[in-house]
């Protein structure tokens, strides 16, 4: 059994050690927000975040979860600057085909609760391992500034806090 | 739900069943639909609806595809009694913003408030829906005109129950927001109100419809800003937020009980076939069901799947190391000549071959005389390679197979081509195949080829009907696709005396698509002869069109603009090194290629393909092509000075009735790194019903261009694919493209024929880009991709 926590509950979990965390979240759990893109850390589609950090779940067995915190996109709503990208994703009519979004919106929070008002070079570099095969990086620079302009109050208030879903 | 679905006689819309419980757009629910179907649906359908055209010599746009055009209202519309609108897509969504748009256009000319309507997705049923092949750039395009019809039909409905409510003439009655007015008294009755009254009323001819004026619209042809998005919160998406909540459901988001997972091991070279296999390390890892092994289809194999062995499972990740365990041996003897296809020598091989005339495609003036009386000549070679469409949604489908009838859910641009292949290989009426619809995750040309929903069925057939669902891994896509093919475009052209282009000779090799289906295509059918050869617009005294041979090796298929890539990249490339060869301006010199504002009869130059398009309403429009070319050179400040290694590149090109312009501003760096300032796109599709997403398929196109132009390639050797992953296989990411990307609109009226959105945009990219290229660095780039062709 691995002793996980997932979006704010706790999971025990009966599979192997080896097991991508995102064929966890997705065949076990049923969360199918985060998505298989690539398998191989290369798209960024996958990509959750590990008590509070990103990362790519297709590459990350889940033994390296046990007793952490896994956040995921279903969870977005619930966090502020989650909220914020969100609302932004929005105005700005980020989404295409929407694949490789979830992975898209979670890179940007973890960018902006590190940085919250990031450069245009910055982003470019905060964003590069997420690929948008449609092709909507102009209007995710759009989203992540505007996000960073409404979105740094929040920002400041849910530093360091957990996301509980 | 049932098919039957304006107005709707009975409570709220039946919410779906267990396979698409969560679905908010939910599908169209089989239990409801079948009960449409076998109940009052299709009788009702017959009595109250006729084709939209009586038969006719020559069908041209949807009216010529299969199963036409529907403005049935019956089939796109319901109102609830409490004045909830649920409209039907019937089209497949893959990022372009079709459910948004269908609905938009039918609840504008219904009058129907935003906030009140629900989007459903249709199943595959082409014999109610009309034609739902999502290809081609052709949704709007071919629906525009009917999908307001339906609408507007819907719209008489209500006024006329309001008009016998109220014992008043139907003149005094007009449809507002969501209502209907007497205009008199000032009275109102909503939609809602009248839903049940109108229920009763025959649908009216369709002739006697008037449809909104283009002043009457609110949704149609509007800005994002004028959406009545509840509290202004905009763009309107059928979508948006499930998609970043995670709750948007593509193919591999769906489970069913009981399901298994299969990855498959596909033959290395297409037309393998596995000689022997051992699967005991397979079914020794735990969660492994079964393996299975799949036939090989036979040379050419349209849609059918390649074989291999299958790794049926309980999750996907054992599914996955099942696969990896897997010792197959493979006999490449059935793959004949594609187990020995190599890119590399196929390109030596066009290279040489293009020196030799080919099969004639079109021949105007002399030629020959142009070329003998020339006092300048240019003649190049330009190739462009192999490319994976490697939508960001690997391939999924689910098949479940019960007495008489199958289940899918997967996503397919055409869901029809779905539905029969499987109910033929399963032996089943079609009627009893229901294809269920999630998003698709891009497709760009490759989910129109429903091979992988076909592997599904077949596996779930073999498990005695148990649901199954094939997840392909990228690596997957990558090396068993369906290819865009190489091309090699030999070009000569010939300058008079004057310095003006009397002669233009232009060989075309390339594998067709027609190679897939057909043993011993070995040259470019019409339609592919059509995407930017016969049809090049140029006022040139002499013009031959040669199309040499060239046989298919990899299996190839379209990829999203199909041949216009390589046909717009050699072209486009070409006048700008006649410009710089002459010594003019490129605009100029292409402007002066274009030659005076007329509409060109395509037939005339023997193009009878046109995209589907009636030739007298869709010509040639070369003024058309002047308005792109100024409004994104102007933008782009043409003709300024620029700063040292920087530079401007052009392109235009025409395909799928629609006309574009790009401009780049490019930088090459001392060490051979391209930056790319930034991109001006002028678009010409006539009328624009969704300009935001219109945008937004140019601001993609452009992305994907950029990547076209600069890493995107496929290879093979010994008819292995060399590409595994977005390690090997390269696709821009957000640090690799322009900084900025601006869009304009040019002929965005109704006065002008609706053209394509999706593919248009992508043709000028890369032509622009390696013309900028040029300007910025003196380098000419005669291959795709530019990789470090510049560097060192
Ligand atoms: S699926 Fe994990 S990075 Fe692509
Ligand atoms: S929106 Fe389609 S891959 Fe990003």
């Amino acid at each position: 059994m691995i002793e996980v926590t997932v979006n704010g509950k706790r999971q025990s979990l009966d599979v192997p050690a080896d097991t991508p965390i995102l064929w966890v979240l997705r065949d076990t759990l049923k969360l199918t927000g985060t998505r298989f893109g690539c398998g191989l850390a290369m798209c960024g589609a996958c990509t959750v975040h590990l008590n509070g950090s990103p990362i790519r779940s297709c590459m990350t067995p889940i033994s390296q979860a046990e007793g952490k915190q896994i956040t995921t996109i279903e969870a977005m709503e619930n966090d502020p600057v989650g909220q914020a990208v969100q609302e932004a994703w929005m105005d700005e009519a980020v989404a295409q085909c929407g694949y490789c979004q979830g992975g898209q919106v979670m890179s940007a929070v973890s960018l902006l609760k590190n940085n919250p008002s990031p450069s245009d070079e910055q982003i470019d570099n905060g964003m590069s391992g997420n690929i948008c095969r449609c092709g909507t990086y102009p209007r995710i620079r759009k989203a992540i500034k505007r996000a960073s302009r409404k979105g740094s109050a929040a920002i400041d208030e849910s530093l360091f806090t957990e996301v509980k879903a | 739900m049932s098919t039957s679905i304006f107005p709707r006689k009975f409570g709220r819309a039946e919410q779906s069943d267990e396979k698409d419980a969560d679905v908010k757009l939910a599908n169209v629910s089989r239990r409801g639909f079948l009960k449409g179907m076998t109940a009052v649906g299709a009788l009702v359908i017959a009595a109250r609806w006729t084709p939209v055209l009586a038969e006719e010599e020559q069908k041209y746009g949807g009216d010529a595809m299969p199963h036409g055009v529907v403005d049935n209202p019956d089939v796109f519309i319901s109102i609830e009694p409490d004045g909830t609108v649920t409209l039907i897509n019937h089209r497949g969504e893959m990022g372009q913003g079709i459910r948004t748009s269908v609905a938009l256009v039918v609840a504008d000319e219904l009058g129907a408030d935003w906030d009140q309507v629900v989007v459903k997705q249709a199943i595959a049923h082409e014999e109610v829906y009309g034609n739902q092949n999502t290809d081609g750039s052709r949704s709007m395009r071919h629906w525009f005109y009917s999908l307001r019809r339906a609408g507007a039909a819907a719209r008489t409905m209500l006024e006329q129950a309001a008009a016998k409510h109220w014992g008043v003439p139907i003149s005094e009655c007009t449809a507002g927001v969501h209502l209907v007015i007497h205009t008199p008294t000032q009275r109102t009755l909503s939609f809602g109100e009248l839903a049940t009254a109108a229920a009763d009323l025959p649908v009216p001819d369709r002739d006697t419809v008037t449809l909104k004026s283009p002043d009457q619209w609110r949704y149609i042809m509007r800005e994002p800003e004028a959406y009545p998005r509840g509290e202004n919160k905009q763009p309107l998406a059928a979508d948006g937020m499930d998609i970043l909540t995670g709750r948007a459901q593509y193919a591999a988001d769906v489970s069913w009980d009981g399901m298994l997972y299969a990855v498959i091991a596909r033959p290395p070279s297409y037309g393998a076939a596995v000689k022997s296999y051992d699967d005991s390390a397979a079914l020794a890892v735990p969660g492994v069901v079964k393996v299975i092994e799949m036939p090989t289809a036979t040379q050419p194999s349209g849609f059918e799947p390649m074989g291999g062995v299958a790794v049926l499972a309980e999750n996907t990740w054992a599914a996955i190391k099942g696969r990896q365990a897997l010792r197959i041996e493979w006999d490449n003897e059935p793959a004949g000549a594609n187990g020995r296809y190599d890119s590399k020598a196929f390109r030596e091989l066009l290279e040489k071959r293009s020196q030799e005339p080919g099969k004639v495609a079109r021949s105007s003036g002399n030629i020959a005389a142009a070329k003998a009386g020339a006092s300048d000549t240019l003649s190049v070679n330009y190739y462009a390679p192999h490319m994976a469409q490697a939508p960001m949604e690997p391939m999924a489908a689910i098949v479940r197979i019960n007495d008489d009838s199958a289940d899918v859910w997967t996503s397919v641009q055409n869901p029809q081509a779905a539905r029969d292949g499987v109910a033929k290989r399963l032996g089943l009426e079609p009627e009893k195949v229901i294809v269920q619809c999630g998003l698709m995750g891009g497709g760009f040309g490759r989910k129109a080829k429903p091979d992988y929903v076909f592997e599904a069925a077949d596996l779930s057939r073999a498990m005695g009907g148990r649901p199954v669902r094939v997840q392909w891994t990228r690596e997957d896509d990558l090396h068993n696709g369906f290819f865009h093919t190489v091309a090699l475009e030999h070009l000569e052209a010939y300058f008079d005396d004057q310095g003006k282009v009397s002669g233009w000779l232009h060989r075309s090799l390339s594998p067709s698509i027609s190679s897939l289906f057909a043993p011993g295509a070995e040259h470019k059918s019409d339609f592919e002869l059509g995407m930017g050869i016969r049809n090049m617009p140029f006022d040139i005294p002499a013009i031959q069109q040669e199309n040499g041979e060239a046989e298919g090796h990899i299996r190839i298929g379209w990829f999203r603009s199909v041949y216009n890539l390589p046909h717009a990249f050699a072209i486009q490339s070409f006048v700008a090194e006649l410009a710089h060869q002459a010594g003019r301006d490129h605009k100029d010199f292409l402007l002066e290629l274009l030659g005076p504002d007329r509409k060109i009869d395509p037939r005339s130059q023997g193009d009878v393909f046109n995209y589907g398009e009636d030739p007298d309403k869709y010509p040639i429009n070369i003024a058309r092509y002047r308005a792109v070319i100024e409004r994104a050179t102007r933008e782009a400040g043409w003709g300024k000075e620029m700063p040292a290694n920087r530079g401007l590149g052009l392109a235009v090109h025409q395909s799928f009735a629609s006309y574009c312009a790009v401009v780049m501003d490019v930088e090459v760096t001392d060490a051979g790194e391209v930056i790319i300032h930034r991109a001006d796109i002028a678009f010409d599709c006539g009328p624009q019903v969704n300009p935001d997403r219109v945008a937004s398929q140019l601001e993609g196109a452009c992305v994907m261009g950029v990547g076209i132009a600069m890493m995107t390639e496929i290879t093979a050797q010994d008819g292995v694919i060399q590409q595994n992953n977005f390690d090997t296989y390269l696709v821009p990411r957000i640090n690799q493209i322009p900084k900025q990307i601006n869009t304009y609109a040019v002929n965005n009226s109704v006065e002008h024929p609706m053209g394509g959105v999706g593919e248009p945009g992508l043709p000028p990219v890369a032509p622009a880009l390696c013309n900028a290229i040029f300007a910025a660095s003196g380098k000419r780039i005669r291959s795709l991709p530019v990789a470090d062709q510049l560097k060192g």
